[in-house]
């Protein structure tokens, strides 16, 4: 059903350099990126995240009681990133990690309560809700739930032109507007002639199709997908991911992709960021995130994805942690992990350690010395020009030391740093 | 080895339906040891939860459900037995936990008066020493100050430790057979891997048969024994888990293998995919349900769009239904299956 995008090809050339390379991309053109904050902004940079926060207001309970205390749930504390054009950033967490407010934050679905959102060279953390509608043709979501995230009354035709309508980018005298949709419903391999069936009548894969048409009518520059396979049977899983994967490489689209699923997000994604209780305590390139990782973290939470192969999953290094993801509402003090971790030292309990960079020197931090043993970055797929295994020395780091989730990733132009915020980092096997 | 504790012998269950008859189950037979944990994969709609609720007695029989074949429970036919008997054998005998712990456990009790009614259901004993088993239990299931979470009510836990409760309430008469449908499927991923272990120290422990029913091929790898692979109400391949993995017989089972993203694996390719989707239980496809997806139908014959394939060893213990020969399915898996992977 999927295999009418032959893209397998192509595929490898469109990701390969993707960090450095813009000219060869569909870049739009209209946009200029300017520079914030005083930061050289590489051209290929598409979103920068710079400290943002989300507090929940505690608030009133059901009967107007109060719930928790009165401090909020900070369910994104201070997290910085960022995405180049064309490239997918994973962001994996447990429940209550706040991936999912982040993505929504993104999206402006939320409003963030601190720190700046930066889209396509423009600082969109602030935009009124008039000037929202343009901005939200270029970023799109898609849904965890195919059933519960499609109009059930209004045939698939009409869930998909909606979006078209909203933003005016078709005129409502229907031809035009149907040729788009039936193109839309071709390019993610439904039957184009099935515009006036409903939702009822799809299958979960195929209504997961119809969110993802829905997503691209506007061509957006920036798709959100929020655990878009979790809800499908495994033999439908691979399908969309293949559908997502393609329409990257044909429509030259960057992801935000947030998912439980390590190993779907291993595959998918370019660089993945780890979060526990509102921050990023790991973020890398994908090779080096699943087999150099630093974080005890990130250790726990890949030793305890299980691999289909009894033979090897058997005999891996096993970390369990005890108990459960303590509640954002009110979060361990100093480093959120350490009532979990088995590294902890009395300074986890008192001092939160920065997100740093793992520098080409070897150096981490406060961290103990010993660690030169550098996790060599490797691009994605062989690299024609061979890239230096470790990041050329970018911009001077505007990290300030001690702060906690305040520092920037991706160095302009260059290929994602590999920061971890541990005071005790060290590399561990673990799949 | 022991006679196997549960022994289902070509298990049939039928639902009417205003739009035709619902063959959930079709002709399904294997055996569970104590001790022992298969594993039953299969996606939405393959029998797998139906099969497991036909085993604990859960459908109301009447004029819209039939029950055929037999399930034998320590040699005793539970398909012909009274529904007291049933009744009296499910909790002390057998017992199940749910996905969802959250609506499997009454929001308006104490976990406590949860455990300790189940448990008085079936032994006679006063309220307190009730209460002293269950807290017992909760220590057991690894639930922290368990005295005091007795008067915790299911919301005051969280996901994890509803699962422990739900799986202390299912241990709680010592159960020779434990069903548990897709037990880990709603936690995190690190809670999952606690529940695992749980269940495996419970069955050391207590030398449980464990029936394990999930869609996760990583879950039935960590620990199941064996593994049968449903689709559409019957089953394609049933063999020892390290068969099943090391030399998978079935184009569906390859499909589920192929097609799933692996943690130890990065590749830049796309995913090998199976076509389509799961048919409908009211009209399967005739022949060998699988095949209007399977991408080798072409070399099965014309039989596999006609005639059901029989359940046959293709290696001691493991057993395939296809209409393939066995030479074309190994050089298949010799050449596209195990390199791709």
């Amino acid at each position: 059903m999927t295999d009418n995008h032959p893209t397998t090809e192509d595929r490898p050339a469109a990701t390969d350099d993707r960090p450095v390379a813009t000219d060869d991309r569909p870049v739009a053109t209209d946009d200029r990126p300017v520079a914030i904050d005083d930061r050289p902004v590489a051209v290929d940079e598409l979103v920068r995240v710079d400290r943002l926060t989300k507090v929940f207001p505690a608030g009133q309970g059901t009967f107007g009681r109060r719930r928790g205390a009165g401090a909020g749930v900070r369910a994104v504390d201070g997290i910085s990133f960022s995405i180049a054009r064309g490239a997918t950033l994973g962001l994996v967490g447990e429940s209550g990690s706040g991936k999912s407010t982040t993505g929504r934050l993104l999206s402006r679905l939320l409003d963030p309560t601190a720190g700046t959102v930066t889209f396509d060279g423009r600082d969109i953390t602030r935009l009124p809700s008039r000037q929202l509608r343009p901005l939200r043709r270029d970023i799109q979501m898609i849904f965890q739930d195919p059933y519960s995230s499609l109009n059930p009354r209004h045939t698939i035709g009409a869930i998909i032109a909606a979006p078209l309508r909203v933003q005016g980018l078709a005129s409502d005298s229907g031809q035009a507007m149907r040729a788009r949709v039936r193109e839309l419903l071709e390019l993610v391999g439904l039957n184009p002639e099935h515009y006036n069936r409903y939702p009822h009548e799809f299958s979960g894969g195929q209504r997961q199709r119809v969110g993802i048409a829905r997503a691209l009518a506007t061509r957006p520059k920036l798709v959100i997908a929020d655990e878009p396979v979790s809800a499908l049977d495994v033999s439908i899983r691979a399908q969309i991911i293949n559908l997502l994967d393609d329409l990257r490489a044909e429509l030259g689209l960057t992801y935000l992709f947030i998912a439980h699923d390590l190993s779907m997000v291993r595959h998918l994604s370019d660089t993945v960021a780890v979060m526990y209780l509102g921050q990023i305590v790991e973020i890398a390139d994908r090779t080096t995130l699943f087999e150099h990782s630093l974080h005890p973290y990130t250790h726990a939470l890949l030793s305890a994805v299980p691999i289909p192969d009894p033979a090897s999953t058997r005999q891996r290094d096993r970390i369990r942690l005890h108990g459960d993801v303590p509640s954002p509402r009110n979060p361990p003090s100093a480093c959120r992990f350490h009532p979990r971790c088995w590294k902890a030292q009395d300074i986890c309990r008192t001092e939160a350690p920065p997100l740093a960079d793992r520098s080409p020197a070897g150096s981490l931090g406060s961290s103990p010395a010993g660690l030169a043993d550098t996790a060599p970055t490797e691009p994605r797929g062989p690299s024609p020009t061979g890239r230096p295994d470790t990041p050329p020395p970018g911009p001077p780091d505007t990290t300030p030391a001690g702060r906690p989730g305040t520092s920037a990733t991706g160095s302009p132009g260059g290929p994602p740093r590999h920061q971890v915020a541990c005071h005790f980092p060290e590399e561990r096997t673990v799949i | 080895m022991s006679a196997p504790f549960l022994q289902v012998r070509d298990l049939s269950v039928r639902f009417t339906t205003d739009d035709g008859v619902v063959r959930a189950v079709d002709g399904l037979s294997f055996d569970v040891h104590r001790g022992r944990t298969l594993g039953i994969v299969g996606e939405s709609g393959s029998g797998k939860s139906v099969t497991s609720l036909a085993i604990m007695g859960l459908h109301r029989r009447g004029r819209r459900v039939s029950i055929d074949g037999q399930i034998r429970l320590d040699g005793e036919d539970l398909v012909t037995a009274s529904s007291a008997r049933v009744r009296a054998l499910r909790g002390q005998r057998m017992a199940m936990i749910f996905q969802d712990p959250l609506s499997a456990l009454h929001p308006q009790f104490t976990v406590g008066d949860q455990i300790v009614e189940a448990y008085r259901v079936h032994h006679r004993v006063s309220r307190a020493a009730a209460r002293r088993r269950a807290a017992e239990l909760l220590e057991l299931v690894g639930i922290p100050e368990p005295s005091r979470r007795l008067d915790d009510y299911p919301h005051q836990f969280s996901g994890g430790m509803r699962q422990r409760a739900m799986i202390a309430m299912a241990v709680s008469c010592d159960p020779a057979l434990l069903i548990a449908d897709e037990p880990t499927t709603a936690l995190d991923v690190t809670v999952q891997a606690q529940i695992l272990d749980l269940m495996r120290d419970l069955q050391r422990e207590f030398d449980t048969a464990i029936i394990l029913i999930t869609h996760d091929l990583g879950v039935v790898a960590e620990l199941g024994d064996d593994v049968l692979v449903m689709y559409a109400g019957q089953v394609m391949e049933h063999g020892s888990v390290a068969d099943v993995f090391a030399r998978p017989e079935h184009p569906y089972t390859w499909g589920l293998l192929q097609s799933v993203t692996r943690l130890d694996e990065q590749r830049d390719d796309r995913l090998r995919t199976i076509p389509g989707a799961p048919p409908s239980l009211i009209t399967v496809p005739p022949g060998c349900p699988f095949h209007p997806r399977c991408a080798y139908r072409e070399q099965a014959g014309p039989a596999t769009g006609t005639v059901r394939p029989a359940l046959v060893e293709a290696a001691p213990g493991h057993r395939v239904a296809c209409h393939l020969p066995a030479e074309v399915r190994q050089r298949i898996r010799a050449e596209e299956v195990t390199p791709a992977r």
